[in-house]
Formats: C-alpha cells, structure tokens, sequence
C-alpha cells in the first residue's frame, strides 16, 4: 500500500457558503470521504441551522448575503455554542486571519483551497479526533514521544531530535492517523503563513523520517499523495 | 460666469469689502473726532481770549472811566486782526469800536451770543459769524468784545472736506488694490484649477505651478503636488501591477490552457487523463502562488500593512529562516550558516520580512548551484546575517553563485522586473520583487552587492520601525 488512508469516523458538517457551485461541489466531496453535510446559504439560515447543533464542524465562509460570516461565528459563541468553526475566506491576508481567529473562528483557510488540505483541517479540527491536548505521553506503535521530558523512543532505541523536529514529530503524533498538510505543519510548527515557495517542508519530513523510520521495518510517517503527510501505526 | 463676476464672488474680494467697510468707518470717526474737538478748543481759546479782555478793559473803565475806555478801544480796534469792539450808551448810541452792524438786539442780553456782524470799515451788506460777550459797565455803559467765527469755520470745513476725501481714497484705493490681489489670487487659483482639471483628465505627470513666493497658496501647492507625486506613483504601481498580472498569469493560464487541449485529443485512456488532471492542478497552484505574491506586493507598495507592525528580534527571524531552510539547502550541498548572536531589534510586520527574508534565501539556494560548480570544490555556502549597524539594522543573505552583473542589478530589484538568465528557472520571478516592497514598506531598502564571488541581498530596516510622513 504505497498511500496511507486515515482512518474515519462519520462527521456531521454543516457548510455555509452562498455559493451553490462551491457548496454543492463539497457537499458531494465529504459525501464521498464519508461524511455527511448540509448546506446553508445564507447567515441567518446557518446562524438557525448551527443553533440547533449536532455539527463536529462548521465550515463557514467569511462574506454572506444577509449576515457575514464572522458574525454568524460570534452569535453561537455568543450562546455557548463551541463547535469548531472554520472560516474560508476570498482575504487571505494575515491581518484577516488574525480577524477571523479572533472572532471566535477555530482555523482559516484562504480560497482557492484545495479539498484536500480543506478536508485534513476538518478532520483535525473535529472534537471526536482533535482529543489528546492533555496527553503528555503520545505513542503510535512502537514509537513514543514524551512532552514533558522531551525524549523520543522507538522501541528500546532512544532517538535523539532537534528542537524543530521534536515539535514536528509532536504534531505529527497528535494528529496521528489524520493527515497533516504541509501548509498546516509551516503554520502550526514554524507559526509562518507564507508560502515558501520551494517545498522545504518536504526535506524536514524527509530528514524526520531517516531519524524515526530508517533501520525499521515497519514505516510510520506516511506520504499522502496529493494532500500531505500522515503517522500512523501500519500493523495495526 | 462673467470674469467680473467670478471676481467679485472671490473669497479675497468678499474680505476686501468688509475691511474696506470697517476702515472707511475708522477713518470718519477719526476725523469726525477731530474735527469736533477743533472746534470746541477754538471755541474756548475765545472764550478766554474775550474774557480776559473784558476784564483788561473794563479794569481801564475803572480806573479812567468812560474816556479812557473809548481811547483804549479806538487804539486796539486799529490794530489788524484785531478782536471786535463795541462801547455804547444805555440807549444803544455807538461810542467807539469797530462794529458797523450787528444782529438787532444782541446787546440787549449780556452775556455769549453768536452774532453776524460787519465791521465798520467794510462796504454795506459783508456778514461774518462771530462770538461776543456783552458787558454792562457800571454806569449804563455797554461794553462788547468777540472774535470773528470765519476762521473756526474755515478750519473745521478743510477738516470735514479733509475727512471726505480721505474717505473716498480709502474707497477708491481699498477697491483697487482688492481688486489687484483679487485677480492675482484669482489668476493663481485658476492656473491651479486649470492644471488640476488636465490631471484629472488622466494626465498625471502634470503638477501645480508654484510662484516661489513661499506664500499659502505655494505651500497649498507644494502639498498637493506631493500628494500627486504619490498618486502618480500608486497608478504607475497599479499599472505595472496590471501589466505584470497579465504577463504572469496570462503565460502559466496559456499554458495550463493548451495542456488541457491537448490531453483532451490525444489522452487515449484514464491513466494519460488523470495525468494531464494532476499536471492541470499542479500548474494552477502556481498560478495561485503567483496570485497571492502579487497581492502580497500590492498590499506591502499601499502601506496597509503598517497597521499590524510590532516589535521583534530580527535575529530571531534569521534563525528561524535559517533553520527552516538548511535542511533544503544540506540536500543540495549547500552548507547554510546564521550568524545572529546578538538581538536585532526592529519595528515591523514580522510575517512579511520573514518572508522577505525567505525569498533570499530560497533565491540563493537555487542559485547558488550544485556543489559540482562550486569553484575551489568546497561546498557552497549560504550565509544568512542579522546585525545591528548604526541606526539600521541588516539582515543580509549571502550565496558564492554567479551573482548579478553589476548593470543588471539596480533593474534586479525594480518592481516585477526578471532577468533574462533567470526566465528559464523556476519561480514567479517576485522574490526579490516582494523583499524589495516589504523593505519599502518598513521604510527600509533593498540592496544587492557583490559578494566575491557570489551575491549578496541586504535588507536594510530603520532601528525603530518605519518614520511615519508627517503631515
């Protein structure tokens, strides 16, 4: 098996977006990866559907015929409402995303997107995956990552990380069998939002990898074509 | 709008009246003023001059009666200019002075009274204002002494008729000279609203005339061409903004065009489809890369971005870069340095020079070539520097390439420019388009020096953050 698939659970999505094209187009999109969405075309019919809940996660575009999207993010935090909000937004720029954050938004992604990259951000975003914060020792077959003492062990053998790479590695780890884009590792590991134009994210993998995968059989850090990287326990 | 119209509704002219008003009055009242007090200080003048000769006269009746009085007044009514003399019995008889007829019954009531006389030695029907005091001598005798009123008269006419015609120069100056600075400041306005109107018919390189004089109007003038400078030079960006939208998106959408085109006539089965699909997604996420790094520049050449500027490190972000990058640079045989001890601090947007800084250092990654090509077999290397220098603090990237002639670098780092050897690599050619416009942006520049070999990108930031234009 050259890709690695994530393993899923059924998410409920609710997508608002006044674009029936692009709506219409991932509604089918998370249809064919599992998952179920409805779709609101407005603010005020998001805003209604959001507040009778059951969502994992909202997918909620910034600019909305009868109330934008930001506001729609406020009313339900507003109310208590603590589903995981991501804003898809035609402004990319960070002063934007820095807007959107603190509105109450959980992740942003500027357009165009990639499904794939939309999807991943989803998947880690959702309450049912995103649950090992509190963990302090996170372990994906025989591969252990201890955040306090800041030791990597795979098996009996210790492996010996630079600061970037352990934090690289982490992240992996708690996203474990989700997969990570490499837009998501640049911001969440090196907190950049640029694009660094060559694919150095790809050589930091590849240098991870040759530390915690070289000399085992069974691989751990995943390739997913198209989308990013994903660890996982393959035996399993 | 008549030209005299036009003048008259001027702002200057409008002030012109009104001060015009205020000094036409001021200048009444002032003579009007004097004028008054003239008179009055005439006025008492003789009133003392009589009084003091009734007393001097009627101390000669005193002391020589009535012959010595008549003697007294004959000797001093001969002399010229003399005052007015009238000695008479009870009945009204004339008996010495130089009175021919007076107003009737004024000697009846001692005391002031202005009168018309005529003096003796004058033809019959001359009449001259005067002011008299009638004195009754004891013994019946009357005794009457004036001055003559014409010469009160005659000085306070030339200081009414003075106090007209300074009126009316006032009028007539005040209009004039409103008038000239009216029309010169109109003439100045015009030239001003002229070439506004042919800026604002698209020619931008036109600016107001400035008269030297230094005035208001000049450092009205001076700003507003420095605002238009400004507006120039943000239409020339959003042109070549356009221009370079164009050219940079319009070749990879050709592209990805005729790609398409082509797999749709000669792809033959789902493997050569998905192909030219996964090649169709690879070549737009150029064009979106291109995309963004333009809106980057614009957004970093309108100084938006200098709302969301903070403090950092720089050193800290030369490291970060740094060690974002070796790995990249280690697979190519480059070894990739930082030499950031100290902290470099500056005032700025630390996500757009990070990423300034990342450009350099992807720009001299690519170019500083394979190991192969190094020189003297060593490795190649990349050295990425923060330090303080003065007031400036640098952040520089220096690489052991080719470098750039020197011709061609001043162009390097003008806005969306490429250079011909470097059309054949890859990359949106705005690298150093982008460094340059952040470093503008931070009031700051970018240089390119020569290395030996090699080239070397500095990026210079003013220690405190960018100086922000005073208004």
């Amino acid at each position: 098996m050259p890709d690695a698939q994530p393993d899923r659970t059924a998410m409920r999505l609710l997508i608002i977006e006044d674009d029936r094209d692009a709506a219409d187009y991932l509604v089918k999109a998370f249809r064919e990866v599992g998952h179920v969405a409805d779709h609101a075309a407005d603010g005020e019919g998001g805003l209604a559907l959001a507040l009778d809940g059951g969502y994992d996660v909202l997918i909620v575009d910034r600019m909305l015929p009868k109330r934008d999207g930001l506001s729609v993010i406020g009313a339900l935090r507003d109310k208590g409402i603590e589903t995981p909000a991501l804003i898809l937004s035609a402004l990319g720029q960070v002063d934007d995303r820095v807007k959107g954050l603190r509105a109450g938004g959980d992740d942003y992604l500027p357009k165009p997107y990639s499904f794939s990259e939309l999807l991943a951000r989803i998947e880690v975003l959702s309450r049912r995956h995103g649950g090992r914060n509190e963990d302090t020792l996170y372990r994906v077959g025989d591969l252990e990552l201890d955040r306090l003492s800041h030791q990597v062990k795979r098996g009996a053998e210790e492996i010996s990380l630079q600061p970037r790479e352990f934090r690289l590695l982490e992240y992996l780890m708690k996203h474990a069998g989700q997969v990570v884009t490499r837009t998501m590792l640049l911001e969440n590991v090196w907190d950049y939002h640029f694009d660094p134009q060559t694919n150095v994210i790809d050589v930091h993998i590849s240098r991870l990898r040759s530390k915690i995968d070289k000399g085992f059989s069974q691989p751990l850090l995943h390739t997913v074509r198209g989308a990013g990287y994903m660890i996982r326990d393959g035996a399993r | 709008m008549t030209a005299l119209g036009k003048l008259f509704r001027t702002t200057t002219f409008k002030l012109t009246l009104v001060y015009l008003t205020v000094f036409a009055l001021f200048a009444a009242f002032l003579l009007g003023y004097f004028a008054f007090n003239t008179r009055r200080l005439i006025t008492e003048q003789i009133n003392e001059t009589v009084d003091a000769e009734i007393t001097g006269l009627s101390e000669q009746y005193r002391q020589g009666g009535i012959r010595r009085l008549v003697i007294v007044i004959d000797g001093r009514a001969r002399r010229p200019g003399s005052s007015l003399y009238l000695v008479t019995t009870f009945q009204g008889e004339a008996l010495a002075g130089n009175v021919g007829s007076l107003t009737p019954g004024v000697l009846e009531n001692p005391g002031w009274t202005e009168t018309i006389y005529r003096r003796l030695d004058e033809a019959e029907g001359a009449e001259h204002h005067a002011l008299v005091r009638v004195f009754q001598l004891p013994g019946g005798f009357r005794l009457l002494v004036g001055r003559d009123l014409d010469e009160r008269e005659r000085l306070y006419n030339i200081v009414v008729s003075a106090g007209r015609w300074s009126v009316a120069i006032v009028v007539v100056l005040g209009l004039a000279g409103g008038l000239f600075v009216t029309r010169r400041v109109l003439r100045r306005v015009d030239a001003m609203t002229e070439t506004s109107r042919t800026i604002m018919a698209g020619d931008l390189s036109g600016r107001l005339p400035v008269a030297g004089s230094g005035d208001e109007i000049d450092r009205l003038a001076e700003n507003l061409n420095v605002m238009l400078e400004r507006i120039e030079a943000l239409m020339h960006g959003l042109k070549e903004v356009s221009d370079n939208i164009a050219h940079d998106l319009k070749t990879p959408l050709t592209r990805l065009r005729n790609r398409c085109e082509q797999a749709l006539r000669t792809s033959k089965n789902d493997v050569e489809y998905r192909a030219a699909l996964e090649n169709t997604i690879e070549e737009s996420d150029g064009l979106i890369r291109t995309f963004n790094a333009l809106l980057m520049i614009a957004r970093a050449e309108s100084g938006q971005a200098r709302n969301d500027m903070q403090e950092f490190d720089a050193a800290e972000i030369a490291r970060g870069v740094g060690e974002l990058y070796e790995p990249l640079a280690d697979e190519k045989g480059i070894s990739l340095k930082v030499e950031a001890e100290t902290p470099a601090p500056v005032k700025g947007n630390r996500e757009l020079i990070s990423q300034a800084l990342a450009n350099l250092v992807d720009n001299a990654i690519k170019y500083a070539g394979p190991k192969e090509q190094a020189v003297n077999g060593a490795a190649p290397e990349i050295v990425v520097r923060a330090l303080g220098e003065g007031d400036r603090i640098l952040l520089s990237v220096s690489d052991g390439g080719p470098g750039i002639p020197e011709a061609d670098r001043s162009r390097a780092v003008e806005r969306f420019v490429r250079l011909e050897q470097s059309r054949s690599l890859p990359g949106s050619g705005l690298g150093l388009s982008l460094a340059s416009a952040v470093a503008r942006l931070h009031g700051g520049e970018l240089t390119l020096a020569d290395n030996q070999p090699g080239l070397k990108t500095i990026i210079a930031l003013p220690r405190g953050g960018p100086v922000q234009i005073a208004g």
